[in-house]
């Protein structure tokens, strides 16, 4: 039974938002009941974005994140706005690349990906938000990481399908790094 | 035998008009029924009746008829003539309805040149709720509610709705015209022809401004009205044609 | 049709065009802006007519205008707006022209705010506009219930001539779920033969209407209205019952507050506290009957709405006197928490002991 309630979170431009459709999309390839809700109107004007997605075996109640299982922060402000929020035994995922400050909780499990390295590391600086999709893939099982590819596909199209394997690789990279460097 | 040289139009309805003795109201109603008839339009005309002195329209016009909220005529003929755009569509509106509750509506059908032929009647006063004061009553002319006669200082000068539409792109004909004399008459018939034409021809926004006198509530015996009109209101509202688009010319 | 993930401003316009709604009447407003803006991209690809309105009174005119030509026509906007449409409402209801309205309810009153509410309760369900009208309001929780009810909305309309508003807040217009566009259940639709569409050789004029200056004639279309807003009472209620097996408290709430509850019975589950749920779905016609019957199985009732108080006293009037209704509420765009409601019904079932 899954019952994954994810908030991610970041400045306009990082992909905060595209990141959470992604993973919506591919939980309703998988069969699961999901639900996107962005932030929206001033907040977002004021350069921090953020998204809620749920994936569940049961029926999505409130499509607001109040108690997170997961938290994905892509800056500062976001770590610090949303870690209180995490459940415990929870994830959170850290833009150590844009954060130099670790988890405060010792209740939850939190690793530091410098995901605009990686990203630059590929050759392509917008697809941090992909090695940190990837991070929460490896570290909860929740999805496939080919229903995220097949999601791609489709938001992608025919005319972005050349970027699908650098994203393919930011995902894998992001996998890695919760394989190999649990700091929680 | 005697020769028929006159009849009722087809394009009204076989019923006495409300309209006060002396109004001139009956008059334009009875040049826009002859238009639409002459134009064998009539089938398919469909009419938009405003708040006011016409707001009975819909019960002399022989053709299909919607009745508007207090200015809202030219969005209520937006919405007929998106949806039939095949069909003739009009407004007949008064001065309260189009020139100042309804000032956003009919600027705004104007400049999207909505296919549409608006007839707009000018007493320079609202007649259905008692002689109050309208946006076109004149500096000086006393209403119910400019007692001692409109001040310019306080509720401004008359707006002059031909003039302001014609500086518009939207408007493929507007004239003005009025109806105290035979010969005004039959002018102003042509007038009402020339845009219903224009319209059928999809040319663009059409409106007819037809100044027209009101007895009852200017205090004035029907004759009086029609020289108070011609003295008064077609100095400061000039005759004439205020806009022809390229493509009725 | 497969299923597909859709925003709900632009799920909405989709549904409408499915429903072969052929005319869009409006004008940019926060939060629904995403409405007019899809259905300007997309109904000229579904041979249909988007139109920018220079104000929301000329949109909802438009709309009458339209309707009383015979076409199948919406207008959306937000509270303030919808405050501007009220006049063409009552005409529209006046003159019984069908027509579909969207109301993406933001905070209030006067400017208020952008985000979520559900203020406009009043407004919706018991007048709004001027004079003896009612329309069919509903409330959908989730994306794919509100294509659902825009698609039947439409139906609805035009089975009783009669505006039907659709509302829901900020929060439904902007999530994603994922949706698949569903027919509504086949209605016996009159002919539209009171339409003006030029007498055609008809042999008869069509005149749409609302005045009738003679006030036994006025009464006498007034009563012929109100038999026929008592056929839509008796005929489209609409609600959902959710866990409600004997519950220590129901819960009472619609839209996406009725989601709120949901996770909220959620965790009172986890504390051995039973709370159960009535969802009404459509808020005109109101399920009275459904409060009375279900207050034999339970303490209490509490109302929860983002607002100060709306819907409350319809619940009232369905409970009936027979178990205490109580309210918790957040207003001017604020959403409601689970816990805090959760720390509520703790309150009123400790006092009710």
């Amino acid at each position: 039974m899954i019952n994954e309630r994810i908030v991610m979170a970041g400045f306009g431009g990082q992909g905060v938002m595209s990141m959470g459709q992604l993973l919506t999309y591919a939980g309703m390839i998988e069969g699961k009941n999901v639900s996107w809700l962005p932030s929206y109107g001033p907040e977002m004007r004021g350069g921090t974005a953020n998204c809620n997605v749920i994936i569940s075996d049961n029926p999505v109640a409130s499509p607001i994140v109040t108690d997170a299982t997961a938290v994905i922060a892509m800056n500062r402000p976001s770590l610090d706005k949303f870690e209180p929020s995490i459940v415990k035994n929870g994830l959170l995922l850290i833009n150590s690349s844009l954060i130099d400050k670790s988890a405060e909780r010792d209740d939850i499990v939190a690793y530091d990906i410098p995901a605009n390295e990686i990203a630059d590391e590929l050759g392509n600086s917008r697809i941090a938000n992909m090695v940190m999709l990837g991070a929460y893939l490896e570290a909860t099982g929740a999805l496939k990481k080919e229903s995220v590819l097949e999601a791609l596909k489709k938001v992608f199209g025919e005319r972005k399908a050349h970027l699908i394997p650098v994203n393919k690789d930011a995902l894998d990279r992001g996998a890695e790094l919760v394989k190999g460097n649990s700091c929680g | 035998m005697a020769e028929m040289v006159f009849q009722r139009t087809k394009g009204l309805q076989d019923r006495p008009f409300h309209y006060c003795p002396g109004c001139t109201h009956g008059i334009i109603h009875r040049l826009v029924a002859e238009v639409l008839e002459e134009l064998d339009v009539l089938d398919k005309a469909i009419g938009v009746a405003p708040v006011g002195c016409s707001v009975f329209a819909y019960d002399y016009f022989n053709c299909d008829m919607q009745e508007a909220a207090h200015g809202r005529a030219p969005a209520v003929a937006t919405g007929i003539k998106r949806v039939h755009p095949d069909k003739v569509v009009f407004s007949y509106q008064g001065d309260g309805d189009l020139a100042s509750i309804g000032t956003a509506e009919i600027v705004h059908a104007a400049m999207r040149g909505e296919k549409i032929t608006t007839i707009f009647v000018n007493n320079a006063i609202y007649g259905m709720t008692g002689g109050q004061m309208a946006p076109t009553t004149l500096v000086g002319q006393k209403a119910t509610t400019s007692p001692f006669g409109r001040d310019k200082d306080h509720a401004g000068s008359p707006i002059r709705m031909s003039e302001m539409l014609a500086t518009l792109d939207g408007p493929a004909y507007i004239e003005r015209v009025t109806v105290t004399t035979p010969a005004h008459v039959r002018k102003a018939k042509k007038a009402i022809k020339k845009a219903f034409q224009a319209q059928i021809e999809r040319k663009g926004f059409t409106m007819i401004e037809v100044l027209s006198t009101c007895p009852t509530n200017w205090g004035l015996t029907p004759v009086e009205a029609l020289r108070w009109l011609e003295e008064n209101m077609i100095p400061y509202y000039p005759l004439g044609v205020y806009k022809t688009s390229e493509e009725v010319k | 049709m497969a299923k597909v993930l859709m925003k709900g401003n632009e799920a909405i316009g989709a549904a409408a065009i499915k429903a072969g709604c052929k005319f869009f009447f409006g004008y940019p407003i926060t939060p629904q802006s995403e409405l007019p803006e899809y259905m300007a991209r997309e109904m000229p690809k579904a041979g249909a007519t988007f139109l920018q309105a220079e104000s929301e009174v000329a949109a909802i005119n438009m709309v009458y205008g339209a309707a009383g030509a015979g076409a199948r026509v919406m207008t959306s906007s937000s509270s303030p707006g919808i405050s501007l449409k009220q006049e063409g409402i009552s005409y529209i209801a006046g003159s019984e022209l069908p027509c579909l309205i969207v109301n993406i309810i933001r905070g209030g009153p006067g400017l208020g705010g952008i985000q979520p509410a559900q203020s406009d309760y009043f407004q919706a369900t018991k007048g709004g506009g001027h004079g003896d009208y009612k329309m069919v309001v509903l409330a959908p929780a989730s994306v794919q219930e509100l294509t659902d009810l825009m698609m039947e909305g439409f139906d609805i309309a035009d089975q009783y001539r009669n505006p039907v508003m659709i509302i829901g807040d900020g929060m439904l217009g902007q999530m994603m779920e994922p949706v698949e566009l569903r027919e509504p259940q086949k209605r016996n639709l009159p002919p539209k033969d009171w339409a003006t569409t030029g007498t055609g050789g008809r042999g008869h004029t069509n005149v749409i209407n609302s005045l009738f200056i003679d006030p036994a004639e006025c009464e006498k279309h007034n009563l012929r209205l109100k038999a026929k807003f008592d056929e839509m009472e008796k005929n489209e209620k609409k609600y959902e019952i959710f866990n409600c097996d004997n519950p220590d408290l129901i819960a009472v709430a619609y839209g996406t507050t009725a989601r709120i509850v949901k996770t909220v019975i959620d965790k009172c589950k986890e504390e051995g506290i039973n709370v159960g749920l009535i969802r009404p779905i459509s808020l005109w016609p109101f399920p009275y009957e459904v409060f009375e019957e279900y207050a034999d199985k339970t303490k209490a009732f509490l109302s929860v709405e983002m607002s100060l108080g709306q819907m409350v006293e319809d619940v009232k009037l369905g409970v009936n006197g027979k178990k205490p209704v109580h309210f918790y509420g957040r207003t001017g765009g604020m959403v409601p928490v689970p816990d805090d409601i959760v720390a509520e019904i703790k309150k009123i079932l400790g006092g009710a002991k």
